[in-house]
């Protein structure tokens, strides 16, 4: 059995047709990881006997002949963010490193009970930020395609389990680019869903307005099954929208001509990479010829997205990470006497650096005297970012877009420079905060052979036109 | 915008973070530079334009009207079991079986 080729599609239809049985396969990929990824580290917690059991489940369903669940054993693995009843989840950071939750994720809850088995969960960014994954309290995640640069953050554990072949699938969250910078760093297929699209009950908040559950896969119909699963409605979160839920596989192969494509000139400026821009360029033409009508758009606001986000994003942040405080979950500070003095330390030693630089600014941002000046602000201008997009989309079906300005940098190369770093979001953060939904899609890669990503991005809940466009970029480059 | 130590003192003390002297001289640095570049935003002439809190107050695609978007995120008051005590308890640092235990709160 050759494990590494493996995608969704084809696993479903290997256990279905018996080529396999759920439990072997399960234990090809433990072997694989164990031999392979300590040289990555995307990893964080394995769930092997949890996943036997589950495989085993499955394996006696296909023995009765039993109709078996859409995604029936096929192995993924989640982003150490969302929880998992009875399965370690740390968010990267160490004031929970040994917090085992007491319920399930709705997303991952749906992804279970579509038959998938849950292999282990994925290093990330310390409670989900960062751009490189560096901020891990767990050792960074190295990427799979060169192993001296980063994967890619927050989800770089996601990215790099589906780039290395050490999941056939992953779950990552994005809250400014968190799924498609990797995505697009380890040459794999990220998905962000519009907000409310997908559930975040289960999802440890890092900036609740922002915050969003997506796929990563190797190809864009993997992202169409698995956004099928988890897509919809849940009483539990009441940002999720009761919108209706159409067939996204359907989409794939459905031809593209006749779609209006807008191109943002503020997305190919100043800061671009060369070798970026070719290959992204070349898709866009490739799109041209496949029947798209491209139009040259703007969306003037553009430069002011990445301080628009770190006001809002580090506002709720300072809100969100309060529930940190020792008492009733997570890491508490032994040098403490008194109550506060209690919080103060246990925040102290369990947090690192960027968290605490983050609440800082929330807090700073939200603190009286500065409300106005900047999270009000900030809250106006994010208006207008929505505003650019409502224009736009009187004009196109879809914006396509660079993802990233570089492909994936060093280790270290920006680890001394907050700012630097957070300019790694810049083509990515806008549609979080207007909250209308981006994949990212290989479409090329460097002369030193590092993969560079596309963005497509769509309408509110009009992932159906994204997938639809992503995958005919995929199939181009296939032919 | 240039932040001091003494800034980064007073808004550690709202987050309830303590501070390391090293720390506190990185993060006054840190957060100026940050401050600096969010000033970018004062370009702008915000004066008429709304704030926007949440993107699903802005859902037009969804075809719904406000009274109809507020009903549907609401279920009905039907009463579930909650966490048990015992899963509530069971990551608590500390605990005495019934309740969660803190250092001493009021002192004298």
């Amino acid at each position: 059995m050759d494990i590494n080729s493996l995608t969704v599609e084809s696993t479903r239809t290997a256990i279905r047709e018996k080529q396999f049985t759920s439990i072997h396969l399960v234990e090809e990929f433990y072997k694989k990881i164990k031999a392979e990824d300590p040289a990555i580290n995307a990893y964080l917690t394995l769930c092997e006997q949890r996943a036997l059991e589950k495989a085993g489940r499955i394996d006696e369903l296909a023995g009765n002949g039993d109709p078996l669940p859409p995604l029936a054993g096929v192995p993924m693995a989640i982003k150490d963010v969302m929880v998992i009843r009875g399965v370690r989840t740390t968010a990267g950071s160490k004031i929970l490193e040994n917090f085992v939750p007491p319920y399930d994720c709705t997303a991952v809850a749906r992804m279970e009970r579509a038959g998938a088995i849950v292999l282990g969960k994925t290093n990330c960014d310390e409670f989900a930020m960062g751009s490189s994954n560096e901020n891990s309290a767990y050792g960074p995640v190295r990427n799979p395609r060169d192993r001296s640069r980063v994967p890619g953050g927050s989800s770089g554990g996601s990215a790099a389990v589906v780039a290395a072949g050490t999941a056939v699938a992953a779950l990552g969250s994005d809250t400014g680019g968190s799924i498609r910078q990797p995505a697009s760093f380890c040459g794999v297929v990220g998905l962000m869903p519009t907000y409310g699209r997908v559930s975040r009950y289960g999802l440890i908040a890092f900036a609740s307005s922002l915050d969003h559950i997506g796929p990563l896969t190797s190809t864009v119909k993997d992202a169409a099954i698995v956004l099928q699963e988890i897509a919809g409605r849940d009483p539990q979160d009441s940002t999720s929208a009761d919108v209706h839920v159409p067939r996204y596989e359907g989409e794939i192969g459905k031809p593209v001509k006749g779609l209006k494509l807008g191109v943002p000139k503020e997305y190919f400026g100043e800061g671009l990479d060369q070798e970026v821009r070719s290959a992204v360029e070349a898709s866009i033409q490739q799109l041209a010829q496949d029947g798209c009508e491209i139009v040259p758009i703007s969306l003037p606001h553009t430069s002011y997205a990445i301080p628009t986000y770190y006001v809002i994003a580090t506002a709720e942040t300072s809100a969100n990470l309060a529930r940190f405080d020792g008492v009733r979950y997570g890491y508490r500070s032994r040098q403490a006497r008194t109550l506060s003095e209690m919080y103060r330390k246990t925040r102290d030693e369990g947090f690192g650096a960027e968290v605490k630089r983050r609440i800082m600014l929330g807090t700073y941002a939200l603190s009286s005297g500065y409300y106005d000046a900047y999270y009000l602000k900030a809250q106006k201008v994010r208006t207008l970012l929505t505003r650019d997009f409502e224009q736009a989309f009187r004009q196109v079906d879809a914006i396509v877009t660079p993802t990233t300005p570089t492909a994936a940098f060093r280790l270290g190369e920006k680890t001394d420079d907050p700012l630097s770093m957070y300019l790694a979001d810049i083509y990515t953060v806008v549609a979080d905060l207007v909250g209308v939904p981006g994949i990212s899609v290989p479409c090329g890669q460097t002369k030193s052979g590092l993969p560079i990503g596309l963005q497509i991005l769509g309408k509110h809940f009009d992932e159906s036109t994204v997938l639809r466009l992503g995958h005919a970029v995929e199939h181009a480059r296939a032919v | 915008m240039s932040i001091t130590e003494q800034d980064v003192t007073y808004v550690a003390d709202l987050a309830n973070l303590e501070l390391t002297a090293e720390e506190r001289s990185r993060l006054a640095k840190d957060l100026s530079s940050i401050l600096e570049y969010i000033s970018l935003l004062n370009e702008l002439n915000t004066d008429d334009v709304p704030p926007m809190a949440q993107v699903s107050a802005s859902f037009d695609s969804a075809g719904q009207s406000a009274a109809e978007r507020s009903a549907a995120v609401q279920r009905e008051d039907t009463p579930v079991p909650c966490l048990p005590h015992e899963a509530a308890l069971q990551n608590a640092p500390v605990s005495n079986g019934d309740f969660f235990k803190v250092p001493k709160v009021i002192e004298r």
